[in-house]
């Protein structure tokens, strides 16, 4: 197994944010996880990454806990974060931005640019323009392209389709489809389903802190509760709004 | 020694039953001798050369390094390695064996807990204190009751007002003496035809000085912290650092303050009322009551601010400035209102000082300002109750080692008070319940506890 | 007018004290840029530098004549060197005790500058019971002579020493930054720790390494200026708040700002000073603070590390 979360619980102080995750990611899949606004899904990733540490549980890669792990050198293991919000250098232009992707090691830089501008030819023509100055959509792409300037074995993504045109939104998922295609492991974040479970091999769904249903992306795609609430469908009257969580862990599809 | 202090290697399991497991020489082995261990030796060793030499002879810049080799080459020196040492098993072995003393200490834990948590009755304890205040001048000698005066009970009232800038509004204010210059000039200025160049055309009584020292400070605090405080809070502290190094320039070099002589001759306070005359006068004492009167009425009054609606939007600004001025908050009059209380403390505190004694530009050093810092700071921001005892524990301490440790020197021990309390006690000692609460979610990245944005990033460092 | 008599002389003496500034400033402005902080100690590591370097530089020179030649350049570069690395140890001891620490534990920025001045206040103290509590001068390195004259204002040895050494260690900053790994990863973590930290910068050791760097240009600039005026335990405060002033005037967290800025208040301080009264020349870098932070509080070239590359 490439990546594992094993009964994760993170905390914000007081305020407990994950409870008892355990979500699996395999070699070349890909996987989304689906929640509303506040339920982890972000700070899942960001425990991946080791910005956070979780209080109790374990993030485990290739079968080893990464808590001993100084978060820097997670790219060097092979996973890279495109984060919430993109996080473009404003500063840097589009050229140092991809070199900072490939800040751990820099020997296929040249290479690489290449196979970035290939994916997103609008980085190329952007090349020296300052990070903070493109519009959102290439900014979208430059983290992307970003990320996948390390070589990674799994791209953690999240939310890439927030706040853009349905166009690039479109652009953006084949290029997590052809990026994948290529070997590359993907943990999706969003809050776009359908368009996340088209693409993924499976899914999680996130609520309040926990995985309240689990499955390959096809049967959620069919799953009632989750049209209702993630692809805002009308299903008929819900059984019951009040219906008792389906328990963690617990097998349900 | 960060690595290691905060973040000491794993515990080991409990050890079962009352027994120790016999893997406990193991432990004690790999905690002291391991890779941190000898880490924290070294860092325990060089605090104990630090020490040595902290409390050494001095010398002078023709001789430079003459202290230090003195310092290293005394036989005292072994005893500052020794304690060195037992700091280091200290530090190393509490975190092992802290399981089991919490074990032991389990009931009495539980005891003062219950207790803390119990609301007693703090009319009580503070009349106790008041009490205690007001009889211990009487148990000390002359010059210990001097001290009480210039060292604490005037230190004492101007860190009640340095903690509204800082406890209260959390930014930070380091031209603080400036402000306690502008009411001792002004009681010159005022109260005296002769302490300094220049006199108002009416002579007036030095109790007539104390609301104009209030409103002159007070007008200082707005000039100065109207333009800075639109910006990020931590500009505050660089200019009022400038601002009290250039009241202490204008004193120094102006014809009109006398310049470094300083002024003589300002009268002591005295009351004509209905017949009645009565004259503060060489003797401390009086002064002592009267400025122990002003701390209660102080604290009294900055209690009710706390409580008020003003000090909740204090609090508001703290924990997060932006939500504030969304509920509609003003938050930039509020930071303003806070300067300002606190520069008026301190004016009101240098007419008091000014009626007692002479003074010149030397008293209003840099130094003073980050004197009362390290007073609040040591006390525990936002804690009224705090800074006063804190202030009495340090000054106290001061006067009491006063052969022991030359004036010049104390404050190199008090930037260490500063720099320890900010590692391992930010709150202080007497804590202010809200502050500590503050600290620590902020620490776990809830909310703010000041009002300069966001805490520098952790991330990244390795946990 | 005499100040049009002047105005080339003081625009010698200007650039000269401003250059020193410019080198302090970026001290501030390097420590801004990665964490958003004042550091205010950063007046004490300019304080240590200078007498280790003045130190280093007496020992040399050993109370005798005044060396010229070869033995001048020695000299000079062994204090600049020593001065250099007096502060690098000071910044980088600062870091490990005043900063990490609070920095481990996310502390609010309020504890960050009460810890930097108890740092402060430990540091002047101590320097002042160690070194004593009056100025030191240095004998001089080298014959102060005219070199030559520009404009009718003449340039001596040591200005000229100073200016050519400011100049260079800025130059060579100004590269490190714009073009080294180093340099690329301070500029990310300036911009973004977190982003830059998922990128395999390790922000701790860029941390540690901006504040060597400060302290070595400092620890440098504190030798050049004892060498000029004079060394004392609190000489740090008014160049460091004169230099702070230069990083807000040029923008803070912008290392080009911060060398406009030092040489722009140099200037304005060495005319003022004239112009009005020289024992108020001090007021002036604070009146600039105050007149900056009130009219364009982003300094003249705006704040952010990047932008200067």
């Amino acid at each position: 197994m490439l990546l594992e979360l094993v009964d994760v619980e993170v905390a914000y102080g007081a305020v407990t944010a994950l409870r008892g995750v355990r979500l699996t990611v395999d070699n070349g899949e890909i996987v989304t996880l689906l929640g509303a606004n506040g339920a982890g899904k972000t700070t899942t990733l960001r425990t991946i990454s080791g910005l956070l540490r979780p209080r109790a549980g374990q993030v485990l890669l290739d079968g080893e806990p990464l808590s001993k792990i100084p978060a820097h050198q997670l790219i060097r293991r092979g996973v890279a974060h495109s984060p919430e919000g993109r996080r473009i250098f404003p500063a840097m232009s589009v050229r140092e931005n991809l070199l900072m992707g490939a800040f751990h090691d820099r020997k296929h830089v040249a290479e690489d640019l290449e196979r970035v501008f290939a994916l997103f030819p609008r980085l190329k023509e952007r090349v020296s323009q300052a990070g903070g100055t493109l519009s959102g959509g290439e900014q979208q792409m430059l983290a992307i392209g970003r990320a996948i300037m390390s070589r990674p074995r799994l791209l953690l993504l999240d939310e890439p389709s927030m706040g853009l045109a349905p166009l690039v939104v479109q652009t953006i998922f084949e290029v997590i489809a052809q990026i994948n295609a290529t070997g590359v492991a993907v943990l999706l974040v969003e809050q776009n389903a359908a368009q996340a479970l088209k693409i993924a091999n499976r899914g999680y769904v996130l609520e309040t802190g926990q995985v309240v249903l689990e499955g390959p992306a096809g049967e959620l795609l069919a799953d009632d509760r989750v049209r209702q609430a993630y692809l805002g469908e009308d299903v008929g009257p819900p059984e019951s709004p009040a219906a008792p969580p389906v328990q963690v862990g617990e097998k349900i599809l | 020694m960060t690595t290691t202090a905060t973040h000491p290697s794993p515990a080991p399991p409990t050890p079962s039953g009352s027994g120790l497991p016999p893997s406990i020489g193991k432990w004690l082995t790999e905690a002291l001798f391991g890779r941190a261990g000898l880490r924290m030796l070294a860092v325990c060793l060089g605090l104990g050369v630090l020490s040595a030499i902290v409390t050494g002879p001095g010398s002078t810049a023709d001789e430079p390094f003459d202290g230090i080799r003195r310092s290293v080459i005394d036989p005292r020196i072994v005893t500052f390695l020794l304690l060195g040492v037992a700091l280091w098993v200290v530090v190393r072995v509490t975190p092992l064996v802290w399981p089991i003393l919490v074990r032991g200490f389990e009931p009495a834990r539980a005891q003062v807990t219950e207790l803390s948590r119990q609301r007693y009755s703090p009319i009580g304890l503070n009349l106790a204190l008041l009490a205690f205040a007001i009889l211990i001048p009487l148990a000390l000698g002359a010059p210990a009751r001097q001290s009480l005066v210039n060292d604490i009970a005037i230190y004492a009232l101007l860190a009640l007002g340095l903690n509204v800038v800082i406890g209260y509004a959390g930014m930070l204010d380091l031209g603080y003496i400036a402000f306690f210059a502008i009411g001792a000039y002004a009681t010159a200025y005022f109260t005296s035809e002769k302490a300094i160049n220049v006199h108002s055309p009416v002579i007036l009584n030095p109790f007539f000085v104390f609301p104009i020292a209030f409103v002159l400070a007070a007008i200082a605090g707005v000039i100065l912290g109207g333009p800075t405080l639109r910006l990020r809070g931590d500009y505050l502290a660089i200019v009022t650092l400038g601002f009290g190094e250039i009241i202490q320039l204008i004193a120094n070099n102006s014809e009109f303050t006398n310049g470094p002589r300083g002024a003589f001759g300002v009268p002591h306070l005295s009351i004509h009322v209905f017949g009645f005359h009565y004259e503060w006068g060489q003797d401390p004492l009086p002064y002592y009551y009267l400025l122990l009167g002003l701390i209660v009425i102080t604290m009294i009054a900055f209690g009710q601010l706390e409580r008020s609606r003003i000090g909740r939007a204090w609090a508001a600004i703290r924990e997060d400035e932006i939500a504030a001025e969304a509920t509609g908050v003003p938050t930039l009059r509020l930071k303003l209102l806070a300067f300002a209380i606190g520069a008026s403390v301190s004016g009101f505190a240098g007419v008091m000082y000014a009626s007692k004694q002479f003074f010149n530009p030397q008293t209003f050093s840099l130094q003073a300002s980050f004197l009362v810092v390290t007073l609040v700071i040591f006390g525990g921001m936002g804690s009224r109750l705090g800074v006063v005892v804190g202030t009495v524990i340090l000054q106290g301490l001061a006067f009491v080692l006063r052969d022991l440790v030359p004036a010049t020197d104390r404050l190199i021990y008090f930037g260490a008070v500063v720099i320890i309390m900010m590692i391992f006690r930010p709150q202080g000692v007497i804590p202010s319940r809200r502050r500590k609460r503050e600290i620590k979610l902020s620490e776990a990245g809830i909310g703010g506890a000041d009002s300069l944005g966001a805490a520098p990033t952790a991330a990244g460092s390795q946990t | 007018m005499d100040f049009v008599h002047q105005f080339w002389q003081l625009t010698v003496d200007g650039l000269m004290s401003g250059s020193l500034y410019a080198v302090i400033a970026l001290g501030y402005t390097l420590v801004y840029g990665v964490l958003q902080l004042i550091n205010f100690a950063h007046s004490e590591v300019f304080m240590l530098g200078a007498f280790g370097g003045l130190f280093a530089a007496r020992g040399l020179m050993d109370g005798g004549d005044t060396p010229s030649g070869l033995a001048s350049v020695g000299i000079v570069a062994v204090g600049l060197g020593v001065g250099a690395m007096v502060g690098a140890l000071a910044a980088f001891t600062l870091e490990r005790v005043a900063y990490r620490p609070l920095r481990r534990r996310g502390a609010p920025r309020l504890a960050f500058l009460i810890s930097a001045i108890g740092a402060s206040l430990f540091a002047v103290n101590l320097a002042g019971k160690e070194f004593g509590r009056n100025n030191v001068s240095m004998p001089e390195p080298f014959t102060n002579g005219e070199v030559f004259k520009i404009f009718g204002a003449s340039v001596n040895t040591k200005t000229l020493v100073i200016f050519v050494v400011a100049a260079a260690m800025l130059l060579i900053l100004d590269t490190l930054v714009a073009r080294t790994r180093l340099g690329q990863s301070i500029r990310a973590v300036a911009q973004d720790s977190d982003t830059a930290v998922m990128m395999g910068v390790n922000v701790d050791r860029v941390i540690v390494l901006t504040f060597i760097i400060g302290g070595l240009l400092a620890g440098a600039g504190g030798f050049l200026y004892a060498m000029t005026f004079t060394a004392s335990f609190t000489m740090g405060f008014i160049p460091g708040v004169k230099a702070f002033t230069a990083a807000v005037l040029g923008g803070i967290g912008n290392v080009r700002g911060a060398m406009l800025g030092g040489v722009l208040l140099g200037l304005i301080e060495s005319y003022g000073g004239y112009i009005f009264q020289a024992s108020y020349k001090n007021v002036i870098a604070f009146l600039v603070l105050v007149l900056i932070l009130m009219i364009r509080p982003q300094g003249l070239l705006g704040e952010r590390l990047g932008r200067a590359a």
